[in-house]
């Protein structure tokens, strides 16, 4: 086992400084280290993305970041979407348009969403579709996951 | 105000949505982990299992009497084999558990593990239905000669007249590979022992809590009292998850053993290749028509690779004895020779897959249809309106009861919305410039909310069936309902409160369900088999309508009025044609505070309890696809699908399409890209989910559903179950798609997952020929 | 799928990551943007016993134009490509290229000269660099040294690089207008890695291809220039029956790998088929 490491970094506007093995994935870290369990991973590989978070503003694979490497960086997980009591539009419109079922790619589609749609508020379907193919969902055929980013996305715009 | 019908948005969701779920992974705050050394060999005797000294390790015999895994069917055609928790003197595929360490956190364990040596002597191993049948084959298991576990047959008196008297006579050979149901959470578990009681909470991700206690408990030879089991948040199961598995019966044993939280969180490797396989089948198909086109005898061999083991409850006859009872589907057939065989390989054990052997089994009777169709020059649609059952109830020649369907009506309703004629001249404009479109359907019966007398008719020592509910409304009036069934995705929570809405007059906003608990809940079966909202959702109803004829005693007492002109609507009890009411909270604290006053309910107070044990319904639907095939690459692109579904009586529309999505990009998933592969020496070559290819959202076409409604009362509620019909359905329509695509060529289809690759060989393999 | 452990290196400038390579290299790696080394290690096939990661020398973080060419430095991730960072016709080749890289996650961390020193077959990058002849700058603390692609790779994930040595810059010569491009790619789900995938870079005049550049990637162990069809193509007008011919002759030039998604047969097809709409999309414009 090789020495443990302070890493400082903002969690969902949060200052903390967490103790971790450089093996530590900054997905373990957050889960673990932090308790923010809402950031999934479903195969530690890089492939079905239910690990996103974003980074310094741009969405990245959880899974494939040590956390001593997110040392100074902001990150944001799901815990820190809704603000105020108040859903982010993109859950709302998860919510409203059935865009999950069982739940667990959820999290990782929604900071891939976020990312997404801060980069390129008027990101056309097509675009969208693409970008949204980052990540695996297995209970709901897509279907809803587009409507409902499509949604969040005009209501976002308004 | 009627809650039954409308699109709910979902009770789940905001917990979901924020990150709050609980999932098994997220419970291991402070537990041990388990790591299990697993065979890297696929077949061969164990000669020594070391580890440096100090190594918490569990072995077989650390286990002692621990029973293994031995799931039985009451059938003289079948052989019962046993799997131990930890293997002790054989492997018999990689992946095999044989022997566990246990460390504070999960990369400490892998490290622990990668610690152990396992000395192995390697034999030869069956790793195909071939190989496995070949007449000196070794065999996977002494017990089971010719390594079959299950030989069945069915025949009727006629099949040889029908085929001897056959306009046109059929033959091919169907085969499908072999697919992972990979939910997006890979299995796992925490156990926590509990000093105090001396009991274990088993958190597992699990679709059937009740049953896992069951397993684990007569395992371990404890009472099932001993053991508490949760299934918290589950991230999808699709039937990986109905299985008693040894890693359970292992943590439960080491957290017992050590007295402490044991967590196994099993990784994407594992899951993909030592969990449960599903579909490796090959079947040999050959159907008998008359010159109308009319069906008269199917014969049938069905071989499936059922891997290593058989899994429990369901058993490794859950897909050779479906295809034999269902092959027909929703034609008239009067004449029918089927041989079903379990086979045993040194592969991954197979469990229950969403759908079972239907995917496979309607493939392969809507190959059938077309390729008829076009030796008689009929279409797709003619063949079918010529053999489709429309006369209810339909029993089968193999004597399973369809309640009444659409199975034509929506046939034509799918017809109509995609608009064939328009399509065929659109393909020939396309076939003329070198582009390749091609239409195919399919037509089938969904079988979903089986009872006992279907279950006990495959002669299952286990036979699921039934489902209890028990509601109860707390003295403030908030009403819970106990459920025995395990969703895990669904949106059952949701369901289930608007059915008992409807039934009780409260809100579902006041209601609660709960399920996943041992504890908590009766004693029920799980999520499965389509199962859950026809029979809990039954039985919600039955005890709904109890739970409101003593809501309505207690308020005919209160409200001085007879209990039969009290209508209950909202959560306010009235006295019809006055102003006379009451909250339904007032009441149930008059009932639980006052009880003296209402003697009507002495004995069950303001609660109910129902079981529903129906025989099944079936469910229907058309699928219709359209296809384009690029001659260069062989890349199949699905241009558009249109589903016309009949479920009955929807609950929530909303979730019915939901599961409807899910289902076809399963089937889309089996009838193009996903296969899980095996070399020659039976190692997984497919452990990654590169290599394991799950469609993204770029693969999975638009959706166009539309919905039909069937009466019946094979279901209380009038609702069928919908989970599973996407999923059978698809690829016949994906795989008659491409044929026809490739019709030019004279190339048909009879294989899934049908890759470019594959696509591409059989055309060069046509175009040779032709020359 | 834990890693297994490692002792772990961030440098801030390039001097200090070239010593620490110098100390470490034999049993360390760099680490860049990890998308491809880091499932490697999760698997516990990669075992580095040092990680030195370059994330923090803000000095590799460039992607410049430069005395005709395009530097790009050993942090520019994928992501930056995916509009135009440079004048003539890479402004809109790069980009094309770009979107076919994994997903966006991966983009927004993998980066350009990381997966170059990883040399996967699949790497459209690789490919790129082979078919516009990159100049690949080396560091080490033994000194400086520029190589060209074909004697850089040397295999699937093999390439000429020493242990101690850091692959700091990638130079792409920039293309005027007279200079058509084209890319294809093929794989089986969006954002996997390619099967086969083509790349053309042609210089017309007067309608005839004066210059043609030809590069197959995905379907051998390394990337390639197929040297046979760019004869071909030089001096031709690029007509449908030249192009055919083309994909032909890539195909047939090819060393294809096997694996469980395509045959040498199918790889073979793929080239073909890759490189034909490579040159059609060059052609037509």
């Amino acid at each position: 086992m090789s020495e443990k490491q302070d890493v400082t970094f903002t969690v969902n506007g949060d200052k903390r400084t967490i103790r971790v093995e450089p093996r530590r994935s900054l997905a373990d870290a957050l889960r673990e280290d932090c308790g923010l369990t809402g950031t999934h991973l479903g195969c530690e590989h890089g492939v079905c993305g239910a690990c996103t978070v974003l980074v310094d503003d741009q969405p990245v694979r959880s899974c494939l970041m040590f956390a001593v490497q997110a040392d100074g960086a902001r990150v944001r997980t799901v815990e820190g979407l809704a603000a105020g009591g108040k859903l982010h539009p993109l859950q709302q419109a998860f919510w409203d348009h059935h865009g999950l079922q069982c739940g667990f790619c959820t999290p990782g589609f929604l900071m891939l969403a976020a990312g997404i749609l801060e980069r390129d508020p008027n990101i056309a379907e097509p675009e969208l579709r693409e970008a949204l193919s980052a990540n695996l969902c297995r209970c709901t055929g897509y279907q809803n996951i587009l409507k409902s980013v499509l949604a969040a996305a005009f209501e976002m715009r308004r | 105000m009627r809650w039954v019908g409308r699109p709910l948005p979902r009770y789940e969701d905001p917990v979901l949505l924020q990150g709050h779920g609980r999932y098994s992974a997220d419970l291991a705050q402070g537990a041990r982990f388990l790591r299990f050394v697993r065979s890297p060999i696929a077949r061969g005797r164990i000669l020594t299992v070391n580890a440096p000294p100090e190594t918490p390790m569990i072995t077989a015999a650390a286990l002692g009497d621990v029973k293994p895994i031995c799931p039985r069917l009451d059938r003289p055609d079948c052989v019962a084999v046993a799997q131990p928790i930890l293997a002790s003197e054989r492997v018999i595929y990689v992946g095999e558990p044989i022997a566990a360490v246990i460390s504070d956190t999960a990369a400490d364990a892998e490290d622990l593990a990668e610690r152990v040596t396992v000395e192995i002597n390697p034999e030869t191993p069956v790793v195909t239905l071939d190989q496995a049948l070949a007449p000196s084959a070794p065999l996977v298991h002494e017990a089971a000669a010719q390594n079959t576990l299950i030989d069945a047959r069915f025949e009727t008196a006629g099949v040889v007249v029908a085929f001897t008297s056959a306009d046109q006579v059929v033959e091919f050979t169907f085969t499908s590979g072999r697919q992972a149901a990979m939910p997006l959470e890979a299995r796992g578990a925490v156990a926590a022992f509990d000093t105090a009681s001396g009991r274990v909470t088993l958190s597992a991700s699990t679709q059937m809590p009740h049953l896992l206690r069951t397993g684990i408990a007569d395992a371990l030879g404890i009472a099932e009292s001993e053991l508490r089991v949760i299934a918290p948040e589950v991230g999808g199961g699709f039937g990986q998850k109905m299985a008693l598995i040894p890693e359970y019966v292992a943590a439960v044993w080491a957290a017992r053993h050590f007295a402490c939280t044991v967590a196994w969180i099993e990784d994407r490797l594992e899951n993909l290749t030592a969990s449960f396989h599903a579909r490796d089948q090959r079947l040999h198909l050959r159907g008998a028509f008359d010159a109308d086109g009319r069906l008269l005898a199917i014969d049938a061999d069905i071989l499936c690779n059922v891997g290593a083991y058989s899994n429990f409850p369901a058993t490794c006859g859950v897909e050779p004895l479906m295809a034999l009872a269902d092959m027909p589907g929703p034609y008239q057939l009067t004449e029918y020779r089927a041989r079903a065989r379990a086979i045993a390989t040194n592969t991954c054990p197979m469990a229950p897959y969403r759908g079972v052997s239907r995917p496979v089994i309607t493939a392969a009777m809507e190959r059938l249809m077309d390729c008829a169709a076009a030796r008689l020059g009929l279409d797709a649609l003619e063949i079918r309106r010529r053999n489709l059952t429309a006369e209810f109830p339909h029993t089968s020649v193999t004597g399973v009861v369809h309640d009444p369907g659409s199975y034509r009506e929506a046939m034509e309703a799918a017809a109509q919305v995609i608009d064939i004629a328009q399509f065929r001249t659109r393909q020939q404009t396309a076939r003329s410039e070198g582009c390749w479109l091609g239409l195919g359907m399919s037509v089938f019966a969904e079988r979903t909310g089986p009872g006992t007398p279907a279950f006990a008719a495959r002669r299952m020592v286990m036979t699921p069936g039934f489902e209890r509910v028990e509601l109860v409304i707390d003295p403030s009036g908030f009403l819970e309902a106990r459920i025995g069934s395990s969703p895990h995705g669904q949106g059952l929570k949701t369901t289930l409160a608007q059915l008992v809405a409807d039934e009780t007059g409260i809100a579902p906003r006041d209601i609660r369900v709960v399920a996943g608990d041992t504890d908590r809940t009766p004693y029920g079966w799980g999520t499965f088999a389509s199962r859950s909202l026809v029979i809990a959702g039954g039985a919600c109803k039955l005890a709904g309508t109890k739970l409101r004829e003593r809501l309505q005693a207690v308020a005919s007492q209160v409200l001085e009025a007879a209990a039969s002109d009290i209508e209950i609507n909202d959560g306010r009890a009235f006295v019809r044609g006055t102003d006379l009411s009451i909250e339904v909270r007032q009441l149930a604290r008059a009932a639980y505070h006052q009880s003296h006053r209402f003697p009507a309910i002495a004995e069950t107070g303001l609660s109910a309890v129902a079981t529903y044990d129906p025989y099944g319904t079936f469910s229907n639907a058309c699928h219709i696809a359209i296809v384009a095939a690029d001659g260069a690459t062989g890349q199949v692109t699905i241009e558009r699908f249109v589903i016309v579904e009949d479920a009955g009586q929807l609950i929530n529309p909303m979730i019915v399409e939901g599961q409807i999505h899910g289902g076809v990009a399963q089937g889309i998933a089996n009838a193009l890209y996903e296969r899980v592969v095996y070399d020659d020496a039976g190692n997984p070559l497919t452990g990654s989910l590169s290599d394991y290819l799950v469609p993204t959202m770029a693969e999975i076409p638009k959706l166009e559903i539309q919905h039909l409604v069937t009466p019946t009362d094979a279901s209380v509620t009038g609702a069928k179950g919908v989970g599973e019909g996407g999923t059978i359905g698809a690829p016949a329509a994906v795989l008659n798609a491409v044929s026809d695509a490739l019709a030019p060529f004279g190339v048909g289809i009879f294989e899934m997952p049908i890759t470019p690759q594959r696509v591409l060989h059989l055309l060069r393999e046509a175009e040779r020929k032709a020359q | 799928m834990k890693p297994v452990s490692f002792r772990y290196f961030a440098p801030r400038s390039v001097d200090e990551a070239i010593d620490l390579l110098a100390e470490h290299g034999e049993e360390g790696k760099i680490l860049a943007g990890g998308q491809s080394l880091v499932p490697a290690m999760n698997f516990r096939l990669a075992r580095p016993a040092s990680l030195i990661d370059i994330n923090r020398i803000d000095a590799l973080d460039y992607v410049r134009e430069d005395g005709g060419q395009l530097r790009i430095g050993a942090l520019a991730r994928h992501a930056r490509f995916e509009t135009p960072v440079a004048r003539g016709v890479l402004a809109a080749f790069l980009p094309r290229v770009a979107r076919h890289i994994g997903h966006l996650p991966i983009r927004c961390r993998g980066t350009f000269c990381g997966s170059i020193a990883h040399a996967d077959p699949a790497s459209e990058w690789c490919l790129v660099a082979t078919t516009l002849n990159a100049e690949l700058a080396i560091m080490s603390r033994r000194g400086r040294r520029n190589v060209r692609p074909n004697e850089y790779f040397a295999g699937a994930l093999t390439t000429t690089l020493q242990p101690d040595e850091l692959l700091a810059e990638i130079r792409l010569g920039l293309l005027d207008d007279s200079w058509r491009t084209g890319f294809a790619e093929f794989s089986r789900r969006a954002g996997d890695y390619a099967l086969a995938m083509a790349a053309a870079v042609l210089r017309l005049e007067d309608g005839r291809i004066v210059d043609a550049r030809l590069g197959v990637g995905g379907a051998a162990d390394r990337p390639s220039r197929i040297a046979a069809a760019e004869a071909l193509l030089t001096g031709s007008d690029g007509g449908p029956d030249i192009v055919r011919e083309a994909g032909n002759i890539a195909a047939e030039a090819i060393e294809p790998l096997e694996d469980i998604h395509a045959s040498t047969v199918y790889r073979r097809d793929l080239v073909r088929a890759m490189v034909r709409r490579a040159l059609n999309q060059a052609l037509t414009r």
